[in-house]
Formats: C-alpha cells, sequence, structure tokens
C-alpha cells in the first residue's frame, strides 16, 4: 500500500516536472526530498500522539479521564501543547554558551530523526535499504548522546551537567548489553539488513526463539531512551529535570520531540528484532488481509504501550542500582546466552537463512 | 533456619530473574485499563456532593425584611485567627447599631469558620462557593456590599443549611 502511494508521489512529480519542461533526471532526488519531508511530517504527528496516548493510559492507569476537554477525546490537545511551546519566550542562561546551547537541541532531535532513515515500515518501503541498517542504528543511537553532553556542559549548570553525565554513562553502558543482545538476532539471521532480519522471521518471530533476549532488549530500550524506571538523567526529585534544566520554549520542545521521536524508533526497532517487523500474527486468511504496514503500527503501539505502562507502575532506580544492573546482570547474562546460542547453532549445524 | 534463608534468597533470585512483580503490576495496570470504569468527575461540568458544613466564601445575610443582620458585635473581627475581618460601627437614627464598613481580606483568611461560629445573628456565613479566583488582589478585599450581594445570591442554600445546622448549635 505504501509502495503504491511512494510510487505515486514519484509519478507525480516527473509529470510536474514534465510540465514546467525541466529534465527528468533530477526526478528522483526531488521526489526522495519530498518522501522525506512528509516522513519528517508524519513523524512529528505521531510524537505528538504519542503525548496524547501516554498522558490518556497514566489516566486509565490510575483510573482517571486523561485529557478530553480540548477536542473530541482531548484529541486536539498535542496541538494546543505544541503552541502553547512555540509561542513561549526561550531563556538562555546568562553564563551559557549560547551557540552550543542552541546546538544541542538540534542534534539532539536530527539524530532522532536519522535513524528512521532506515527503518523498513513495509516490504521494500524504506528509505535506504542499507546492508549494515543495524549498525548504522547502534551509531546513530550513540550519537543522541552527544547533544545532551552539550546541551548539559553548555547550560552551565550543575543540574544538567550532573543529567547529561548520567545520561551518557547510561546509554554507553547499555549499549553494550544491547550491541550483545543484536549480535545473537544477527546469528540466526545472518544479515544486517533490517528487511532481511523481517523476513528471516516468516516462520516464527524471535520473541519466541529468542525470549529472554527480547525482554532483556526490550528493558535495554527502555534505558536507552531514558524512559522510567530508567530516567535517571531527568530525575526530578535529585537533579530537577536534567540537561533540559536550563531550556524552555522552543528549543525545549525539541528536547521533548527527540525523545518521544526516539521512543518510537526504538519500539519499531524492537518490533523488527523481535516482533517480525510487518508480517502479520499468523499467515492465514483474516490476518494476512490486513495491509502488513498496520501490522507493524500496530505492534509499535503495543510496544510503547507497554513502555509507557512500565512508566506507571515502577519506581525510579537509584543510579548506583542502574549501573549494577547494566553491567553486572546485563552484559554477563546476554554474553552468556549469546554463547550459550552460538554453541547450540554449531552443534546442530544451523545455518542463516539469508544464506 | 538456614534452610530457610537459603530457600528465600533463591525465590527472591527467581522473582527478579523472572520479573515476576513487573509482569504483575502490568497485568494488573491492563486490567484497570481496559475494564475499570473511571471514577472521575467532569469537574467544571458536574460537580460532587458538597456538605453544609462546607467552608468556602463568605456572605453577609439579611432577615426577611431586608434589614441586616449584622450588629457589628465585632465578635467575629475578634475571634479571626487571620484577622482578616474589619468592622466599623455606626449609631443609626433609630438608635439601631449597624456596621458602616464590613471588610473581609480574603487573601488572608484561612476558611476556619470561626467567624461563622462566633456570631450571635448568623449574619455572617460561609456559602460553599469556591469559585471566585480573581485576576488581581484587589478584587479579593471583600466589602459590605460584595458580601451582601453573595448573602443575597445564596440566600435560599443558607436557610436550608442554618435550619439542618440548627440541631448542633
Amino acid at each position: 500500500m505504501l509502495l503504491y502511494l511512494s510510487n505515486i508521489i514519484q509519478e507525480f512529480i516527473a509529470f510536474l516536472f514534465s510540465l514546467v519542461g525541466l529534465t527528468a533526471e533530477y526526478v528522483p532526488f526531488v521526489s526522495m526530498f519530498v518522501k522525506a519531508v512528509i516522513i519528517i511530517l508524519v513523524i512529528m504527528m505521531c510524537v505528538a500522539y504519542l503525548t496524547w496516548w501516554e498522558r490518556k493510559i497514566h489516566g486509565l492507569v490510575a483510573r482517571r479521564k486523561g485529557p478530553n476537554v480540548v477536542g473530541p477525546l482531548g484529541l486536539l490537545q498535542p496541538i494546543f501543547d505544541g503552541v502553547k511551546l512555540l509561542l513561549k519566550e526561550m531563556i538562555f542562561p546568562a553564563n551559557s554558551n549560547k551557540f552550543i546551547f542552541l546546538l544541542a537541541p538540534v542534534i539532539t532531535f536530527l539524530v532522532a530523526l536519522l535513524g528512521w532513515v532506515i527503518i523498513p515500515v513495509e516490504q521494500g518501503v524504506v528509505f535506504a535499504n542499507l546492508n549494515v541498517g543495524v549498525l548504522y542504528l547502534m551509531a546513530i543511537s550513540s550519537l543522541a548522546v552527544y547533544g545532551i553532553i552539550m546541551a548539559g556542559w553548555a547550560s552551565n549548570s550543575q543540574y544538567s551537567f550532573l543529567g547529561s553525565i548520567r545520561s551518557a554513562s547510561q546509554m554507553i553502558s547499555y549499549e553494550i548489553a544491547m550491541g550483545v543482545v543484536i549480535v545473537c538476532v544477527v546469528l540466526l539471521t545472518g544479515s544486517l539488513n533490517l528487511t532481511n532480519i523481517v523476513l528471516a522471521q516468516q516462520d516464527m518471530w524471535y520473541i519466541i526463539k529468542l525470549f529472554p533476549m527480547a525482554i532483556l532488549f526490550f528493558i535495554i530500550i527502555v534505558a536507552e531512551t531514558n524512559r522510567h524506571p530508567f530516567d535517571l538523567p531527568e530525575a526530578e526529585s535529585d537533579i530537577v529535570s536534567g540537561y533540559h534544566t536550563e531550556y524552555s520554549g522552543f528549543i525545549f520542545a525539541l528536547f521533548f520531540l527527540a525523545e518521544y521521536a526516539n521512543m518510537i524508533l526504538m519500539s519499531s526497532f524492537f518490533t523488527i528484532l523481535f516482533l517480525g517487523g510487518w508480517l502479520p500474527l499468523f499467515d492465514i486468511a483474516p490476518f494476512n488481509l490486513i495491509p502488513s504496514f498496520f501490522w507493524f503500527v500496530l505492534k509499535v503501539i503495543i510496544c510503547l504501550t507497554l513502555m509507557i505502562q512500565l512508566r506507571s507502575i515502577l519506581p525510579r532506580y537509584r543510579y548506583d542500582q542502574l549501573m549494577r544492573l547494566g553491567w553486572r546482570v546485563f552484559i554477563p547474562v546476554s554474553l552468556l546466552f549469546f554463547v550459550f546460542l552460538a554453541v547450540i547453532l554449531r552443534l546442530i549445524d544451523y545455518i542463516p537463512s539469508s544464506y | 533456619m538456614e534452610n530457610n534463608k537459603l530457600i528465600q534468597r533463591i525465590s527472591n533470585f527467581l522473582e527478579s530473574l523472572l520479573l515476576i512483580d513487573i509482569f504483575k503490576g502490568i497485568i494488573l495496570t491492563s486490567k484497570y485499563m481496559l475494564f475499570k470504569k473511571s471514577v472521575t468527575i467532569n469537574y467544571p461540568y458536574e460537580k460532587s456532593m458538597v456538605s453544609y458544613r462546607f467552608k468556602g466564601e463568605h456572605a453577609l445575610r439579611r432577615y426577611e425584611n431586608g434589614e441586616e443582620r449584622c450588629i457589628a458585635c465585632k465578635l467575629c473581627e475578634a475571634i479571626c485567627p487571620a484577622q482578616a475581618i474589619t468592622i466599623s460601627a455606626e449609631k443609626r437614627n433609630d438608635g439601631s447599631r449597624r456596621t458602616l464598613t464590613y471588610d473581609i481580606d480574603m487573601s488572608k483568611c484561612i476558611y476556619c469558620g470561626l467567624c461563622e461560629e462566633a456570631c450571635p445573628v448568623d449574619a455572617i456565613v460561609e456559602t460553599p462557593n469556591v469559585e471566585f479566583s480573581t485576576e488581581t488582589r484587589e478584587e479579593l478585599y471583600y466589602t459590605k456590599e460584595k458580601l451582601l450581594s453573595n448573602g443575597e445570591r445564596w440566600e435560599n442554600y443558607l436557610k436550608q443549611k442554618m435550619q439542618e445546622l440548627a440541631v448542633y448549635k
């Protein structure tokens, strides 16, 4: 369905070019640009409505109603929130490094969007079908640390600095375990291409084959995106709001958007690695009639809902507990499982499905 | 004894390994999300029941013939712990003693209800109204006119309230 849509866009741009009388050699470039803009807009809308969904879920868990006044079911709430943030004054701390202070949210936001380049939402519907997609995604998710470090340093405030240091060390330590878990998946697939990883799950999703790793990965992505119960970088009770303490108005909105875009990105990563991406639940009549894009969205929404639910049921970790969990539990457990899996695969002479 | 401790440790370990508490929490909250109805009242549109004893915005009452009840005895002024009430009195031509001004600084008031308790003629009372927020501080310095108009607005309710609470006086 989406493939059809993207073809239509390309055709339309080619038509426009012929109308104006330009040569057709720039058509792929321009249509790429148009698609990129569309993707960014869609992600922004998703992020906006994720905040609505989060508030709704928190409300329902606490037997409240959540936003329900602005528009039907409170659906206009995120738009009004956005307008409020845009209209607010941007305050720059007197002793801050203004250039880096401004650059930091831009980098964080950009990095959160960059990951979307390689997420396949449907068979063949992907911006760049990289053969090292997994590596790319890992690299991008580590880059997010830079924005946060810069924000903490440039704000010239202890709270921000502590928050950014916490965030950096947390992301780095959890990335190791994340890498090992991903290697487990890659062992089974034999490919770093995300499309191939999804296609390798046609007979059985990896959440069943690699159940413990899937749970581990889910916890790791919660930690990676600095969400509850691992949101130490922005723990209100000890460091006000961490690296974005000094941010206000639009530049704060950029951080906010980046955090939620990262959440969606990581959820789709989880969906692709373990929940079989766009594959239907069973490959039989009522299930495979639903367009595969909807399966993808449904799985991502389930992931996000779980992440949000975790926020409403769990208290925050202490920082040393967080580090202990990362280094003394996750890394050994994932490494052990990795070795175990490798031995098993060697014993049964497993051939990765991409060969 | 030792054995019990070991079992305890093992079961604790398994519990944390299998994330049992977290799954329990997810299941419980899912039940709440999907099956339980929310208990929220849509506040500005629907309001919950308010007791007669609720202490909200103040009002000065009148007798049925339109005469003010307040006799400027200043008991409320004396008892007010926040010293929010200021009264000045005059003697009228007919010899009765009435207030010239009756000011309440609502930004000082702590809504303890002692003025209501102290009043011998049930003149100063508290209505259940809590929606009197203002944009400036000056609007919260209530004068006699404001309080009397409050009394007119809430007279029916206040009559009922006095009847209900008469037993306890």
